[in-house]
């Protein structure tokens, strides 16, 4: 399969006089193959919108190597940014001008016939209101018009960090047909979004940063495959006795996720340790099954940002995957 | 050229440029329809009203000259020695005629030789404010409001896309500035002709205020210029207006205070305005009344010209600091 979207070792740090170096990318690697949709998920603030802003050159990487449909990048960009069609985090446009201006604008621009207009106006379902000024927009119209003007150029390959913001519920799932018919069609399509039963629903592959690292990567089933195994979920006789036994568990080493009703345990591998261990302890288990987790699970138990009763977990405390030779499938693609 | 085409059409519909060349050529046709009813022509009937007006003037000056000696003569014989009367009553003599002149007495008159280059400075300074706030806007509002990023996403090459915007705010301008002088030029040519004359208009003069409107107009393009590649640098237009405001405003003013307590000569030369009137009128003569070179006409001040030879050194160097580092800038700094 041919990629087309490949980043090695990215690194970008923000320099601030006052608090430091931030390292928002520290060796960041991702592959996209052509024709697939693929997921970006991660934590707030993991790095994700800095690298989509990296790959369209908006800023400079301090280090990696970057493709794009297979022209090196950002060198070579002026070739590719005309089938590259990407919006970045909710982007903003002239507030006074009209949809219908904005993307005219745009199509001048960039050389694209002026009959698409209609077309992607219609497409995201603007046409309308697209005499209206930008200004007078809701936010979910906003984000439509985002999506109209990445498709104008009809790429080959779109980039979409968190489309589904401010859309209802019919807007997801139109987004959700959209995506689909675009990556039928051969668009490769690039996804990030914090909706993940939405990206199990309609991506093929994912790749999952934390702190600026890739901690995972591959086809939605095979991650779902490779880090749920040894995940079991525990009920007691006695709820209230499930502090108690997060609490020894966790000092045995497991990774505990505490719901109302169960306790999740992550990287177990034989269940009767665990129901040795509680017994001893006087707790008694009423069930104890493996489960199949969901990619929210996956994620939360990869990033480690499950929320832990009791305190409130702050941006940037999440998992701090080893730079190198790390756990999963490691190398290029999967 | 697509985009060129596109950042033309960007300018046009911008409510901002629309309403100041509205704006601006409001002022100029006031201006305008001031001068034409504040001024009236010349003809005989007007000579003969300014000459009675002065015989009038004349007259009544005369009648109470006689009435003063004649209180003065009267005090003298009963003796009066205060000081309301000089002491000899045949000083007291009535002014000559001539000191009323008939000219004195016409009204205002539009003299297009000697008049018209002053309103050319005038046109000069409202272009380029109108210049300023619309270049420093086209670009500004850019980029406060993410449209720059999202124009970098179809055109990446970002030094090309600043310089293509440029060039586009300053065809839209130059445009508006020819129009403008244009039509300055018809219309105080009608008021001339209608409410003053247009006499002693040579080759030479007509070439002098050609120049003069080129000079005006190539300042409102520097200062379009300005204040582009100040918003650009600073990312916003409030900043590129808020800068020249305070630089001009608190600079200039503190400039001057501190020149004139080390009481330095030639306080003119070191403010702008000077530079930028030197440019459109050719030439300011400013004089240092501190030191006098005497000669038989008594003090003379020491003067110091400055040529719109000075001005355009101080302009290029401006345009260069400004759109260079808004160039480096452009290529060097982060889009977020
Ligand atoms: N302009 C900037 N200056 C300084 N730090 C920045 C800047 N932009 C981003 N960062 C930092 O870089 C890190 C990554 O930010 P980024 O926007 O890429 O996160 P994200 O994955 O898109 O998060 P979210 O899910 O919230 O959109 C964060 O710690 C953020 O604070
Ligand atoms: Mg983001």
């Amino acid at each position: 399969m041919t990629a087309v979207l490949e980043i090695e070792g990215l690194q970008k740090s923000y320099r601030s006089r006052r608090r430091g170096t931030r390292n928002a990318l520290d060796g960041f690697d991702m592959r996209v193959e052509a024709g697939q949709v693929h997921g970006f998920l991660g934590p707030n603030g993991s790095g994700k919108t800095t690298t989509l802003r990296t790959l369209l050159g908006l800023i400079r990487p301090d280090g990696g190597r970057m493709r794009l449909l297979g022209h090196e990048v950002p060198a070579d960009l002026s070739a590719v940014a005309g089938q590259v069609g990407a919006i970045v985090e909710s982007p903003q446009f002239f507030p006074h001008f009209t949809a219908r201006d904005t993307l005219s604008l745009l199509a001048t621009a960039g050389q694209v016939r002026s009959t698409r207009i209609d077309e992607v106006l219609e497409l995201v379902g603007l046409r309308d209101r697209s005499r209206e000024r930008v200004k007078t927009y809701s936010l979910g119209m906003k984000q439509r018009l985002a999506v109209a003007s990445a498709l104008l150029k009809e790429p080959r390959l779109l980039i979409l960090d968190e489309p589904a913001n401010g859309l209802d519920p019919g807007g997801i799932r139109e987004m959700r047909t959209l995506v689909r018919n675009l990556a039928e069609a051969g668009t490769t399509v690039l996804l990030s979004s914090h909706i993940l039963a939405e990206i199990q629903l309609i991506c093929d592959s994912v790749t999952i940063i934390s702190l600026g690292r890739r901690v995972a990567f591959g086809p939605v089933e095979k991650v779902l495959a490779t880090h749920s195994a040894g995940t079991v979920r525990v009920r007691l006789e006695v709820v209230a006795d499930l502090p108690a036994a997060s609490e020894a568990l966790t000092r045995a080493g497991f990774r505990v996720t505490r719901e109302p009703d169960h306790l999740l345990l992550a990287g177990v591998e034989q269940a009767a340790m665990v129901t040795r261990l509680l017994a001893g302890q006087g707790l008694y288990v009423s069930e104890l099954v493996w489960v199949e987790a969901d990619l929210e699970s996956v994620f939360l138990e990869l990033t480690a940002t499950a929320p832990a009763p009791g305190q409130s977990r702050q941006v940037d405390q999440s998992a701090r995957p080893t730079p190198v030779g790390q756990g999963s499938t490691g190398g290029w693609g999967a | 050229m697509s985009l060129y085409r596109a950042e033309l059409r960007r300018l046009v519909l911008r409510r901002l440029t629309r309403w100041a060349t509205v704006l601006g050529l409001a002022v100029l046709a006031t201006v305008a329809v001031g001068v034409f009813l504040s001024n009236q022509k010349i003809d005989d009937a007007a000579w003969a009203k300014a000459e009675v007006a002065a015989e009038q003037d004349w007259q009544q000056q005369v009648r109470q000259t006689e009435e003063f000696r004649a209180e003065c003569e009267q005090a003298a014989a009963q003796g009066d020695q205060s000081d309301r009367f000089p002491p000899d009553c045949s000083h007291i003599s009535p002014p000559p005629p001539d000191a009323f002149p008939a000219e004195q007495y016409l009204p205002s008159t539009f003299e297009f030789r000697a008049s018209f280059g002053q309103t050319l400075t005038a046109v000069g300074a409202i272009l380029a404010l109108v210049g300023f706030v619309v270049g420093s806007s086209f670009v500004g509002a850019e980029w406060n409001t993410g449209g720059m990023m999202t124009m970098l996403l179809w055109r990446p090459k970002r030094v090309t896309v600043l310089l293509t915007k440029l060039a586009a705010l300053l065809t839209g301008l130059l445009a508006l500035a020819v129009t403008t002088m244009l039509l300055w030029f018809g219309s105080f040519w009608l008021i001339a002709t209608t409410r003053g004359s247009t006499e002693g208009m040579t080759a030479g003069a007509w070439q002098s205020f050609a120049l003069t409107g080129l000079r005006g107009t190539v300042l409102a393009l520097v200062a379009a210029a300005l204040g582009f590649g100040l918003a650009s640098l600073g990312r916003h237009t409030a900043m590129a207006l808020g800068g020249a405001v305070g630089v001009t405003v608190v600079g200039q003013f503190g400039l001057g205070v501190l020149l004139s307590l080390t009481g330095a000569k030639f306080i003119g030369a070191w403010m702008l305005p000077t530079y930028v009137q030197a440019w459109v009128e050719k030439e300011v003569v400013l004089r240092d009344f501190q030191v006098c070179r005497v000669s038989p006409y008594g003090c003379e001040p020491e003067t110091l010209t400055l040529t719109w030879q000075h001005s355009s050194g101080l302009l290029v160097a401006g345009l260069v600091l400004v759109l260079g580092g808004a160039c480096w800038a452009m290529r060097r700094r982060d889009i977020s």
